[in-house]
């Protein structure tokens, strides 16, 4: 009988971490629909970036209030995992506080979690002042009503409600002890905690314990529920952070590629030994199509971002076209993206694995024409973002498309490239004009 | 106007068996757009001054394609860099130095992976170069205790992490240099970019050049510079808007320092 309590933790262990890993299966499934990409070059670079970016939070602090807030809750994030650590051990063994032999060192480190919890309840809040209250701009966005907003507050709810079970179970924990109950070993300090002991001092031991038990279960069950949400959440960002950082753009923000399919016809059109009449190669791969319409186009690593993005608007609030009321948003292009990936995922899973065309895309579907001709290809975004995404590079992708699979430039834009083409400058001026300026006084 | 203006072209150096040392590419802008025009021959004026060897292209430079590659189409893009490519590569170019932010970006970065492989310096950094080197000086005085503030162009700032070049050029010219609320790597985009120079903006509240000179307007500058013809355009432009064109003066890095030595 004694073990039912073991068994019962193991199960639900079990449980929650296949589900995650399930999801994590279909995660990575659907980022692998993205076309390969080259990421084994700037190796150290890489490593620099996410040591500097995702671990460091450097570009958090840009904004120096939601950037401190922020690393109190990363850094609670980071290191409640060790109590997670011993809660779990606990769990399955039936022991209790199984490091505490660790000592004086062990009580440094419960004192440290209590207050990292008191700490993160403050942050949690003030978080939600900022989106509820104070109503800060860039959390108004159309594309952050619905979902997007209850998502936001319920990570901080959830946030909210575990660390107040840890510091309910702790306070229990501490009364427990300090009435030498059985089981109940004296270790750790409890600096928060014991100021909620003394709320229980009245009550029979047993309903301590009762008490005592449910915090810690409903703590460790709320981890793991929390485990299994991120899928589904923006808060997918705490472990994506890491990969993304690392497989973002290491080329100067205003390099952009160059299709190396474009060059190779290019190349063929320049050159002059070429036979402009020669038959085309019967055994030719079907001519790859340029730029981006769908996810499918687009390189895994854009697809990865779209996971990414954790809807914090920065990259909005600095875009010079969203700030002059513009349709463009590129926190929006993101969500898209993501929304069309999980639609397309979805369509897999219904259908034995395999794409069924659904008569959707993301371009039209979910981003428009006018979004996407608003972007001044400023960088702004790319350099907000606080975890290296770049929403500018899916922008130049779907323009791509527009304009060399269905030449739908606007026609403002057609005349100036026809004018490229024909004077070699995007203003009708002829080419053998071009040095009359130093003639002129 | 003073002394005329010395503008060797490569391919008659070429022809004396000569090579300069640098090629000045003006980039359509500054060889078509009457305003930009200014700054060319303001730059000019200070090589000459300088007594730098260098040449243009002239009639046989074409776009970089930058335009047309920002409006997604990468084959006009491609049929121009290569173009462009085979003929510096003729010339034997080695190194370049453009006024405009675009083709230094373009050329710059996105030349490489076609077969076009050179050094290549925005003005501004030449110009520091240039000063540094003991080449020029700047001891007009012309702008001392004036307000300047400096709008950074994205494909010189952002794009390429410029920003301290124009910088120190202007506090060179003892000018109090004032930084608007948005600068550096958060600068605020003139709004031509991205091929927007060529169409109409996309409806809604504002013009982007008309939010960053109200940015501009409130650190009350006597002088906006930029360091990028299109920039110099926009601004100009919201600085007519605005109704300001009387107290606030548009001018290029270049420009500034042509005037401080009274060239
Ligand atoms: S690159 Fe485009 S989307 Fe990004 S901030 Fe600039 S205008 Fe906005
Ligand atoms: S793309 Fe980056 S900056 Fe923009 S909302 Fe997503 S995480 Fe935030």
């Amino acid at each position: 009988m004694d073990y039912i309590p073991n068994i019962l933790f193991a199960i639900l262990l079990i449980a929650g971490i296949a589900f995650f890993a399930k999801n994590v299966k279909k995660l990575i499934r659907n980022i692998k629909l993205g076309k390969p990409v080259d990421t084994s070059d700037h190796t150290s670079q890489r490593w620099r970036n996410m040591a500097r970016i995702a671990l460091g939070q450097t570009k958090m602090v840009v904004r120096p209030i939601p950037g401190i807030l922020h690393i109190i809750v990363y850094v609670g994030f980071i290191i409640i995992n060790i109590e997670v650590l011993e809660i779990v051990l606990d769990g399955l063994l039936g022991t209790h506080r199984i490091f505490s032999f660790l000592g004086g060192f062990y009580s440094f480190l419960i004192a440290s979690f209590e207050i990292l919890a008191l700490l993160v309840i403050v942050a949690v809040f003030l978080f939600w002042v900022r989106r509820n209250i104070i109503k800060l701009k860039r959390f108004l966005n159309p594309e952050m009503a619905g979902w997007p907003k209850k998502d936001g507050n319920l990570i901080l709810y959830i946030e909210f409600v575990l660390m107040v079970l840890f510091l309910t179970m702790n306070a229990a924990d501490y009364q427990l002890q300090q009435m030498d109950v059985a089981h109940y070993t004296k270790a750790g300090a409890f600096p928060v905690s014991q100021f909620i002991a003394p709320l229980f001092q009245e009550m029979s031991i047993s309903s301590i314990i009762v008490l005592e038990r449910t915090a810690w279960w409903l703590h460790i069950t709320g981890i793991l529920m929390f485990l299994n949400y991120l899928y589904y959440s923006k808060h997918l960002h705490i472990l994506l952070a890491f990969p993304n950082t690392y497989f973002g753009k290491v080329r100067p923000k205003g390099q952009f590629n160059n299709l190396d399919s474009v060059t190779k016809e290019v190349k063929l059109m320049m050159d002059p030994t070429a036979d402009p009449f020669a038959a085309p190669d019967e055994n030719a791969a079907p001519p790859e199509k340029f730029g981006a319409s769908d996810v499918m186009d687009l390189e895994w690593v854009q697809l990865l971002n779209a996971y990414t993005c954790t809807e914090c608007g920065r990259c909005t609030s600095e875009c010079p076209a969203n700030l002059t009321g513009k349709k463009l948003s590129p926190r929006k292009i993101m969500m898209d993206t993501r929304d069309r990936l999980e639609e397309v995922g979805k369509n897999m899973d219904a259908n034995k694995g395999v794409f069924v065309p659904d008569g959707k895309q993301l371009l039209g579907d979910y981003i428009s024409h006018e979004e996407l001709w608003a972007c001044t290809t400023c960088n702004a975004c790319v350099e907000a973002c606080p975890v290296s995404i770049d929403p500018l590079s899916i922008i130049m992708d779907m323009r791509q498309y527009l304009v060399m699979e269905q030449s739908a430039a606007p026609s403002d834009l057609n005349n100036m490239m026809g004018n490229i083409e024909n004077n070699g400058a995007p203003w009708p001026f002829n080419q053998m004009d071009r040095l009359n300026w130093s003639k002129e006084s | 106007m003073g002394n005329e203006l010395k503008v060797p072209t490569m391919a008659e150096l070429f022809a004396a068996g000569q090579q300069p040392e640098v090629l000045f590419w003006v980039g359509c802008a500054g060889s078509f757009d009457d305003r930009a025009k200014k700054i060319t021959k303001a730059f000019i004026k200070i090589l000459n001054k300088a007594k730098i060897n260098f040449a243009v292209l002239g009639t046989e430079e074409s776009c970089t394609g930058d335009p047309a590659k920002r409006a997604g189409n990468e084959f006009l893009f491609q049929m121009q860099a290569v173009t462009n490519i085979e003929v510096m590569n003729a010339y034997e170019v080695k190194k370049i130095v453009t006024a405009c932010p675009h083709c230094f970006n373009t050329i710059k970065n996105e030349y490489p992976g076609l077969g076009g492989n050179y050094e290549v310096v925005h003005h501004t950094q030449f110009l520091k170069h240039l000063l540094e080197s003991g080449k020029i000086s700047m001891e007009g005085g012309q702008f001392k205790g004036k307000r300047i503030t400096f709008h950074d162009p994205c494909y010189l700032g952002r794009a390429n992490n410029v920003y301290e070049a124009p910088r120190d050029l202007i506090r060179k010219l003892d000018a109090e240099l004032v930084e608007m609320k948005s600068c550096k790597s958060r600068g605020l985009c003139c709004g031509a970019g991205g091929a927007q120079m060529w169409k109409e903006p996309e409806k809604g509240n504002k013009d982007i050049n008309v939010e960053r000179t109200e940015q501009a307007i409130e650190v009350k500058p006597d002088i906006i510079a930029a360091g990028c013809p299109f920039c110099n355009t926009m601004m100009t432009d919201g600085v007519k808007t605005k109704d300001k064109e009387t107290s606030i003066a548009v001018m290029d890095i270049a420009e500034l320092i042509a005037t401080a030595e009274d060239l």
